[in-house]
């Protein structure tokens, strides 16, 4: 069940208890302990929009960015890691493997504004070594969803 | 001039589905719970492989029963899904569709004035091709009560000195039941004492929700009287590739093949490649869809049992069977009026045989955020008509 359950709602967040419970054909009351239980220990973390901005007047411009740090003896690269996801304009953080560390998305108001982050902020931290920003141009797909094409039902409406 | 068309081919009726079907086409703001075939795109990989073997120039003939490496496929499919033994060098032949296979099937085996038992209601296609292949169709109406499986009664009341062939439909469109392995014991015993022969279309055999499917064929005694068909179309959403298949008795096969080989040729070869990879890789793919199903069924006959509208609950393919008897129309005047006034295609019982009156056939093949809108408005219809009812 924990399994199905995840499933739907990583798609739709905003399902009811209701409609789970009629779709998966278990009670309520199991759904909704089921879910108690989930955010308890922390497998579902939030509930979030999927927002297109692109699509609004309000501008916004995200990045990605790759960055070199040294690991700290002891404690490796949560500490850096630590240090920068406290900047709010950073919406995620991830250690990866390959030819750098650290894979940074950040999210600001103008071009300008990413880029003073970078040089102000980012690459002054000590164990940085070396970053390359990437903005983003067009988001096609995120999360699973594709944000460039609306979905037409191409079949005929009536077949045996 | 004189008239160019057959006797036979005149008599055979159009298809119900076609006069809805002119309806809604007209219709630019209609939506539909009338399709026969799944909401999902082919899986990626599968289209993929397609693709690959165009850029690789696999742009020939196969060889008339298919590729090779196809047909083992098949074979590797039904030995671990269903435990049955063909040898894919003789038992199987790949085919334009299950379409095909039924009507050439029926060719293979049938003598003028032979008589096709076809359990109704049931695909449209069985009656005239059990004519084309000058067979008599015999039709077994099959009831709401028993889920409209067949039983074992039913089957021994059709049965003449003339009867040769059982078409077995399950699970079925357009009711969805299935037949679980009781109910096929129960009429294998009949079909072996009446010496009759199989022709069981499971081309829904992935998409049940009771258990797993049970192809008859796996019963003592019947492997050598069934010519089981299976595809593509419905499992891996790959209806527009145009693929199945029919295993059985070898000297059957060997003169279906003749058959296939001097109106067909071969299978789509780019059909024959994605084909492989859907039964090499595409079991996730199967799960996911059938899980998605699954839950929309279950949505469906909650919003049934909410609105108070009965429907037998069905374990099979991607459609419910509500029965409208309650308000007095026919199933085509219900769909009619549904359509005009809700804007809402669904397909009355009656296209796929006389004792689908009182019925409709509902896909679930739409996303959840369609079904509801159109089940949305199923329901104030509902309530209108028991307004309407009640003030007369």
């Amino acid at each position: 069940m924990r399994e199905k359950i995840l499933s739907i709602i990583e798609k739709n967040s905003r399902i009811d208890i209701k409609e789970l419970a009629i779709r998966l054909d278990v009670p309520e009351i199991d759904i909704a302990n089921e879910l108690k239980s989930l955010e308890e220990e922390g497998v579902i973390c939030g509930y979030h929009t999927m927002i297109d901005w692109e699509k609004t007047s309000i501008e916004k411009v995200s990045a990605l960015i790759e960055v070199r740090v040294t690991p700290q003896r002891g404690q490796g690269f949560d500490t850096i890691a630590e240090r920068i996801y406290k900047y709010p304009e950073v919406t995620s953080v991830y250690l990866i493997s390959g030819g750098y560390d650290l894979l940074i998305s950040l999210e600001g108001k103008s071009l300008k504004e990413v880029s003073a982050f970078v040089s102000d902020k980012l690459s002054t931290l000590e164990s940085v070594l070396s970053t390359a920003t990437h903005f983003i141009l067009k988001k096609y797909k995120d999360h699973g969803t594709i944000l460039t094409k609306k979905y037409t039902d191409e079949r005929m409406k009536v077949t045996p | 001039m004189r008239d160019p068309l057959s006797r036979q081919i005149k008599e055979i009726k159009p298809s119900g589905i076609r006069k809805f079907f002119d309806i809604v086409s007209e219709m630019e703001d209609a939506i539909s719970l009338g399709v026969g075939e799944p909401d999902f795109d082919t899986p990626w990989h599968i289209r993929d492989e397609g693709i690959y073997s165009l850029e690789k120039g696999r742009t020939f003939y196969t060889s008339n029963a298919g590729l090779k490496e196809l047909k083992m496929e098949i074979c590797n499919y039904l030995k671990r899904s269903q435990g049955l033994d063909y040898d894919f060098n003789k038992q199987v032949i790949v085919t334009v569709g299950g379409s095909e296979a039924i009507d050439i099937g029926l060719r293979a085996m049938l003598d003028p004035g032979d008589e096709v038992l076809i359990p109704q209601p049931s695909y449209v296609s069985y009656e005239p091709c059990a004519i084309l292949a000058g067979g008599v169709p015999v039709i077994i109406d099959l009831k709401n009560e028993n889920e409209f499986r067949l039983t074992a009664k039913e089957l021994e009341d059709a049965i003449t000195e003339k009867t040769k062939v059982l078409i077995l439909p399950f699970p079925n469109n357009p009711t969805g039941a299935i037949m679980e392995k009781k109910d096929l014991e129960a009429i294998a015993e009949v079909i072996i004492r009446h010496d009759l022969f199989v022709i069981s279309d499971e081309i829904y055999g992935e998409l049940t929700y009771k258990g797993e499917h049970v192809s008859i064929a796996t019963l003592p005694g019947m492997i050598e009287r069934t010519i089981l068909i299976n595809g593509f179309s419905k499992a891996y959403a790959m209806t527009g590739w145009r693929l199945g298949y029919a295993c059985g008795p070898k000297n059957i096969i060997e003169q279906m093949l003749k058959i296939h080989q001097f109106a067909i040729m071969c299978a789509p070869t780019t059909s024959q490649y994605a084909a492989v990879e859907a039964l090499k890789n595409g079991d996730e793919d199967v799960k996911q869809m059938r899980e998605a199903y699954n839950q929309r069924r279950r949505y469906l006959m909650h919003a049934f049992k909410e609105m108070g509208l009965p429907c037998f609950e069905p374990y099979g393919a991607f459609y419910v069977f509500p029965c409208i008897k309650e308000f007095g129309m026919t199933s085509d005047e219900f769909a009619s009026r549904f359509l005009e006034e809700e804007k809402v295609a669904v397909v009355p019982g009656t296209a796929f045989g006389d004792s689908g009156e009182g019925f409709l056939r509902i896909s679930y093949a739409y996303s959840l955020e369609d079904l509801k809108v159109s089940i949305g408005r199923l329901g104030d219809f509902v309530a209108k008509l028991r307004k309407e009812q009640a003030g007369r």
